[in-house]
């Protein structure tokens, strides 16, 4: 049987993914997700989810807009005139 | 303080990152351009300000930010989505999680990973309400914390928290409607926990 709630944890699985408990309650929370089938299956889709989203946001700057800024801040450390 | 020679060294790697956050923020990729150009020229010359060993990324991200704020912010905001609090949790999950953990094990292609193509995701970031679309970004992109988050938006943390909590529910529907739209999709939400109305 799964120690603690699985409300609990799941209400705070956000605030557990993005690492911001405090140590003690991330202690109660990992507990419970290691003992509860149900509540890691929830973990590992958002935390897959997270990953994602990341890594499905990214964006190269097109070299001639990174070119001008190089330029405009004198890539020698040298302000430009 | 610190040299302004070295901001070229510092801060040039962090243009990729700093140019898909404009584009999400613009949603226009002239503006985007702009919007770097504009930070990269500002953050140089108040180089002398910023304190070596803090965090230059979250620096820049403040500088991004309010000159996003003041320049380029519709003048007409689009009306808050306060339905978005209907939106149950866990949203996605309920609806899709099942499905995967079935297909767990099997081939690639049944990865969470493939079901949304990279234009999905970044129009379903850039359909979010502005202030929830930020925290979302600073957060499940970029990576911030709440605290960090909060500096940058220059809002409490709460309200971070808050707008993270109503923005990745607004994501999470909005890639179901992605998922919807490709044919991924069952019948009935799952039970997960506590059972909540459907919205």
């Amino acid at each position: 049987m799964a120690e603690g709630n699985c409300d609990d944890a799941l209400n705070e699985l956000y605030t557990f993914l993005d690492g911001e408990l405090t140590t003690e309650k991330r202690g109660q929370i990992q507990q419970h997700l290691d003992d509860c089938t149900p509540c890691i299956e929830v973990y590992d889709f958002e935390n897959e989810l997270r990953t994602v989203i990341s890594s499905k946001c990214k964006d190269t700057v097109p070299e001639d807009l990174r070119q001008r800024i190089a330029d405009a801040i004198g890539k020698d450390g040298a302000p430009a005139s | 303080m610190a040299d302004q020679a070295t901001f070229a060294e510092q801060a040039m790697p962090l243009m990729d990152s700093l140019y898909g956050a404009a584009m999400r923020m613009t949603r226009n990729p002239a503006d985007a351009e702009d919007l770097v150009q504009e930070t990269y020229l500002k953050a140089y010359r108040g180089f002398g300000g910023f304190t070596q060993g803090t965090n230059l990324k979250a620096w820049l991200y403040r500088i991004l930010t309010n000159t996003y704020i003041n320049t380029y912010r519709a003048k007409k905001r689009r009306p808050d989505e306060s339905d978005l609090d209907e939106v149950e949790d866990l949203y996605l999950y309920r609806r899709l999680g099942g499905l995967e953990a079935a297909a767990a094990g099997r081939s690639a292609e049944d990865e969470l990973l493939d079901w949304f193509t990279d234009d999905e995701v970044k129009q379903a970031l850039e359909d979010l309400p502005e202030q929830f679309r930020m925290a979302v970004l600073l957060a499940d992109v970029e990576g911030f914390s709440y605290k960090e988050i909060a500096e940058i938006l220059d809002v409490p943390i709460g309200t971070v928290m808050s707008r993270l909590h109503r923005g990745r529910k607004g994501l999470q529907k909005r890639l179901y409607n992605f998922a919807s739209e490709r044919g991924l999709l069952p019948n009935e939400p799952a039970e997960v926990g506590a059972s909540t109305d459907e919205s």
